[in-house]
């Protein structure tokens, strides 16, 4: 690797913060960190495509670069921002492991996904293949985030790092998706986060916190009735 | 032409009644719109099967047998659910129970809900079709949560993440299979997602990809079809949302979700040669059924029971494609039909049930059959046909299934047959009482809203007991296209 | 043997003795600096550990021999270290005896023997200070480990004058898994030398201390030694930092003899920069809560593993 042109350096040089940062969400408990290192993630990816789109010369890259600026590094997080703002959550309650061990499980799931991509680097044919592994550890460690967390605006988070991961995915085995889809993709994302929104008041309306055990109690012998007369307002 | 009408029309009725819907002729309008696409959907369905094959719109969208009767099931159902939501969503305002801006978003939901799922049935290309899975999940969400208890809040919040995080797996997927299409078809761009291009050259594909795209793709979807284990948001979801959104969601997105999977499927056999997908899907259906029929006896709500029930016939439904050939494709085929009619028809009775009783709970509803006999004897005959008793057509479907699954796969029979069994007894063992008990509940003035119930139970009939040529033509034509060993 | 060599060796050695104090009075100087104080002469370290030479030895009725042993076990243990690590040179014949686990083996030696002497008293403080500093050591250990492990694959090999010459004659670049590993090592230096975050080297209370509650009990010559050895240790990681992540710079056997003398102010200039760094990371940090202590150590080792893990799918 050595003697890898400077864009090639850069862009592995990319991929091994992007990991650093999934690792970083892993441990960090302030949600307004949280959000800001998505908002890191998604420059990294920014740059990435950029690096790309420069090195394939492929015209549709800096479209889709534009499109993640827009979307993950600015307009997601300041929607994450106010209703953080909002909805006054500022710090999420212990995760289910301690630290060192939730640090431990994130070392073993990068290595399985390490493993899991090899096939796929194999026959990939860009020149982005050796950081395939890398995006399939960050959507398994965004995954590993969402299941140790409690409060709902955090599960949130990891859902959007996983999305990034993907995207990093799809854009070191081929270069990136057809336009068509990526800008379905992006239009999906920013109405999941859009309907989000909405729904975040809703249970906050209904329970007065964004702590997620609150929505744990439907069992199979729930006996809750739907209420006869409901609030009247939207 | 056709398809233009059937995808724009509800989609410029979800923009106008995002505006209107809440005006005394809404639900009227909401009618006519379902009709609108159902005749679309007719005229389309016409054209191809006299015509063939319709590819259109630079390939973007693709028609063949296999889609187009989903896309009737899916007006057909559309179109009697708006029939049905008329008077019932009436009522559920009267209770108070939604409000008028809460109606303005269920009506464009509903219909944007629609355009999801037909867009996602008759696009040609991968990707679009992740996307419309996705947005069809988005627009139920909201819906689910309608009521705004804090049951059917954890229900929307279940099934927006489980499902998100399902969908995400698919678009790894998605990924995948582009990745692999990408080394045989060239970096053409588009054209690499597109279902035909693949299935022209599905022998080429790489083979270790393609099984971990399926893996990716058979979880990511499968979790939208509700299969086991991945099912956990389905009964909360439907048991909680207002009833024509349980009857569509049980009823059409399920379709729309195995298609999806079968789809894949036929690319995936094509490259592997290997029995790997055949056996995941017989597995995971196998294990909803049987995971179904047991959680089936712990229920005390009436409409998580039948979203169970929801389960274990997907996961029939799945099993029977996963044994592939002529006979299991027709007969899976057929009771993805007869499953969606009988469905929905009895989330149409369990919700006036329901609401006639003003509780969900069924040790709450009891003596239908003297409270109102038209509710009690259609919960009855719904009952019965979803139990696959005979001449309706689950009868028919469930029975060629276990004859195929004898022949070819002979330890799953067994299993088959005592969660069938298990779950007949759970599910008759309460709908009993519900039927036939002492009468508690107070007669409202409003008459039912049945006829959309008998319609599609006498149309569950007609199938047991004869399938018209064209039908049957139709159904063939799609098991061929399936193919399978 | 060629007599460079032994020269080169003779020379390493007592170039470290002689400036592991000085190094640490510097840190101290930064430190002051950057607190806005008046230092204390950079040559203090010195003084003070003269001033103990000519002191009369005190040990306690219940003392072992192990614990007059210590002190001269720990010293030789690092003077050894100091004759491995190629800190001006390459050419070192010592370094054949022993590679960079082994020179982690020798550290080990090192602590084991100081904390059995802490011990050997049978004071609270002693044995207070022996099983944290017992604990802190078997945590960074894999860290420190896992940091070499990544060096010696990168070179094909586990001798570290090796490693050096590998790691300086690569081609520049940006490389992500040596820029994780910096970072790892740095954590595991603060944490094995005990500075802060970990301890606090000039702290007087005595629950908070870790390497400091060792060295109550010893008077005179034996507190001499083990502060040379405290100041050595320091050196020698410094020293370790360079041959791994800053190669540049250090003669190699090649070379003529007065290439030597090229490497020693470069050492200097080395060692003043990381000094000075040392004592910025000191003053902007707050000591963490000993049992706190693993979680920093897990985070060390987590970046040298990202490291490792970096290198072995990117190569790079």
């Amino acid at each position: 690797m050595a003697g890898a042109p400077l864009d090639l350096q850069l862009l592995n040089l990319c991929a091994a913060l992007l990991l650093l940062l999934s690792f970083a969400m892993l441990a960090q408990r302030r949600i307004v960190s949280l959000v800001n290192l998505l908002a890191i993630q998604g420059a990294l990816l920014f740059v990435a495509t950029l690096l790309l789109a420069w090195r394939t010369a492929q015209p549709h890259l800096y479209f889709s670069a534009a499109l993640t600026l827009a979307l993950k590094v600015v307009f997601l997080p300041w929607l994450l921002h106010r209703l953080i703002r909002r909805l006054q959550v500022y710090w999420d309650t212990e995760p289910l492991l301690n630290i060192s061990g939730t640090m431990l499980l994130g070392v073993v799931v990068v290595v399985f996904a390490f493993g899991l991509a090899q096939p796929i680097s194999h026959l990939a044919s860009t020149a982005t293949r050796n950081t395939i592994g890398i995006a399939v550890a960050v959507v398994l460690l965004s995954f590993v985030t969402m299941i140790t967390r409690r409060k709902a605006m955090s599960q949130v988070v990891g859902f959007l790092s996983m999305e990034n991961g993907l995207f990093f995915g799809a854009m070191s085995a081929t270069y990136g998706m057809p336009m068509i889809v990526e800008l379905g993709v992006a239009l999906d994302v920013l109405v999941a986060m859009l309907v989000l929104g909405v729904f975040f008041f809703q249970i906050r309306e209904q329970f007065d916190s964004l702590d997620l055990h609150h929505l744990e109690t439907l069992k199979e012998t729930h006996t809750g009735e739907p209420a006869r007369s409901s609030q009247e307002h939207g | 032409m056709e398809l233009l009408v059937l995808l724009m029309c509800p989609l410029a009725g979800a923009l106008i009644l995002g505006v209107f819907g809440a005006r005394r002729w809404a639900p009227e309008l909401n009618v006519a719109i379902s009709l609108a696409t159902f005749l679309a959907a007719c005229a389309l369905t016409v054209r191809v099967i006299g015509t063939g094959d319709l590819i259109v719109w630079r390939e973007q969208f693709f028609i063949d047998p296999f889609n187009v009767f989903l896309v009737s099931l899916t007006a057909l159902v559309g179109l009697t659910t708006s029939l049905f939501s008329r008077p019932y969503m009436r009522v559920e305002m009267e209770h108070g129970r939604v409000s008028a801006g809460r109606l303005r978003l269920y009506h464009s939901m509903y219909q944007l809900f629609m355009t999801t799922m037909l867009a996602a049935l008759t696009t040609n290309n991968m990707g679009l079709l992740w996307v419309a899975m996705e947005a069809a999940t988005l627009s139920t969400v909201l819906l689910v949560t309608l009521y705004r208890t804090p049951a059917s809040l954890e229900a929307g919040w279940k099934y927006f993440i489980l499902c998100g995080v399902g969908i995400a797996q698919a678009l790894f997927g998605t990924i995948l299979l582009y990745f692999a299409a990408e080394k045989t078809l060239g970096a053409e761009g588009v054209s690499a997602l597109l279902w035909t291009h693949l299935n022209a050259v599905k022998g080429q594909l790489e083979p270790a990809v393609i099984a971990l795209a399926f893996v990716f793709l058979l979880v990511g979807y499968g979790t939208k079809a509700g299969l086991a284990p991945l099912h956990n948001w389905l009964p909360d979801a439907h048991a909680e949302g207002p009833t024509p959104i349980s009857a569509v969601l049980s009823g059409l997105l399920l379709n729309v979700a195995i298609y999806a999977v079968i789809r894949c499927k036929v690319l995936v056999e094509g490259s592997l040669h290997s029995a790997l997908p055949s056996r995941m899907l017989m597995g995971f259906g196998l294990l909803s059924v049987v995971l179904a029929a047991l959680f089936l006896w712990r229920q005390r709500d009436i409409k998580r029971l039948f979203a169970y029930s929801s389960i274990e016939h997907m996961g029939i439904i799945a099993f029977a494609f996963g044994m592939g050939g002529a006979v299991a494709n027709f007969a899976a085929l057929l009771h993805m039909t007869v499953h969606s009619l009988t469905k929905s028809a009895i989330f149409f009775t369990a919700g006036h049930a329901s609401q006639k009783a003003g509780s969900q709970l069924m040790d709450n509803i009891r003596g239908l059959i003297t409270l109102s006999p038209t509710i009690g004897w259609g919960l009855m005959m719904g009952s019965l046909a979803i139990l696959g008793m005979p001449p309706f057509g689950v009868f028919a479907s469930e029975f060629l299934i276990l004859t195929t699954a004898m022949r070819e796969q002979p330890w799953a029979t067994p299993i088959l047959l005592a969660a069938l069994g298990v779950a007949f007894a759970a599910i008759f063992r309460q709908v009993q009482p519900m039927v036939f008990g002492e009468c508690t509940g107070r007669r409202l003035p409003h008459p039912p809203a049945l006829l959309p119930v008998f319609a599609h139970l006498a149309i569950v009939l007609a199938l047991g007991l004869y399938i018209p040529p064209y039908l049957a033509d139709w159904y063939r034509a799609a098991a061929r296209l399936i193919g399978g060993t | 043997m060629k007599t460079t060599e032994v020269a080169t060796q003779l020379l390493e050695v007592t170039a470290a003795l002689a400036a592991a104090p000085l190094f640490l009075g510097w840190v101290n100087q930064c430190r002051a600096w950057l607190q806005n104080r008046r230092a204390p002469s950079i040559a203090l370290p010195y003084y003070g550990i003269r001033k103990l030479f000519h002191k009369d030895a005190l040990i306690a009725e219940g003392a072992s021999a192990l614990f007059r042993f210590a002190p001269y076990m720990v010293f030789s243990a690092m003077v050894v270290a100091a004759a491995i690590i190629p800190s001006m040179s390459t050419g070192l014949p010592l370094a054949t005896a022993a590679d960079a686990i082994a020179l982690v083996g020798l550290f080990a030696t090192a602590r084991v023997f100081l904390s059995l002497a802490a011990m050997d008293i049978g004071t609270a403080f002693g044995t207070l200070g022996a099983r944290r500093e017992m604990m802190v050591g078997f945590l960074a250990e894999p860290a420190l480990l896992m940091v070499i492990f990544v060096a010696s694959l990168i070179s094909a090999t586990t001798a570290l004058p090796a490693i050096t010459e590998n790691l300086a004659t690569q081609k520049l670049g940006l490389y992500p898994s040596l820029a994780f590993t910096a970072i790892a090592f740095t954590m595991v230096l603060l944490a094995e030398n005990a500075r802060i975050p970990i301890d606090n080297p000039a702290t007087h209370l005595e629950l908070t201390m870790i390497h400091e509650a060792t060295l109550l009990e010893y008077s005179a010559r034996h507190l001499a030694l083990m502060e040379w050895a405290a100041a050595l240790k320091l050196f020698n990681y410094a020293c370790i930092g360079f041959a791994l992540f800053v190669p540049w710079g250090v003669s190699t056997v090649r070379d003529r003899p007065l290439a030597l003398l090229g490497s020693i102010p470069l050492l200097a200039v080395k060692l003043a920069i990381v000094g000075a760094a040392l004592a910025l990371i000191e003053t902007i940090s707050a000591k963490v809560r000993v049992f706190r202590a693993p979680e920093f150590l897990a985070i060390a080792f987590l970046f040298a593993v990202l490291g490792l893990l970096v290198h072995l799918l990117l190569g790079a």
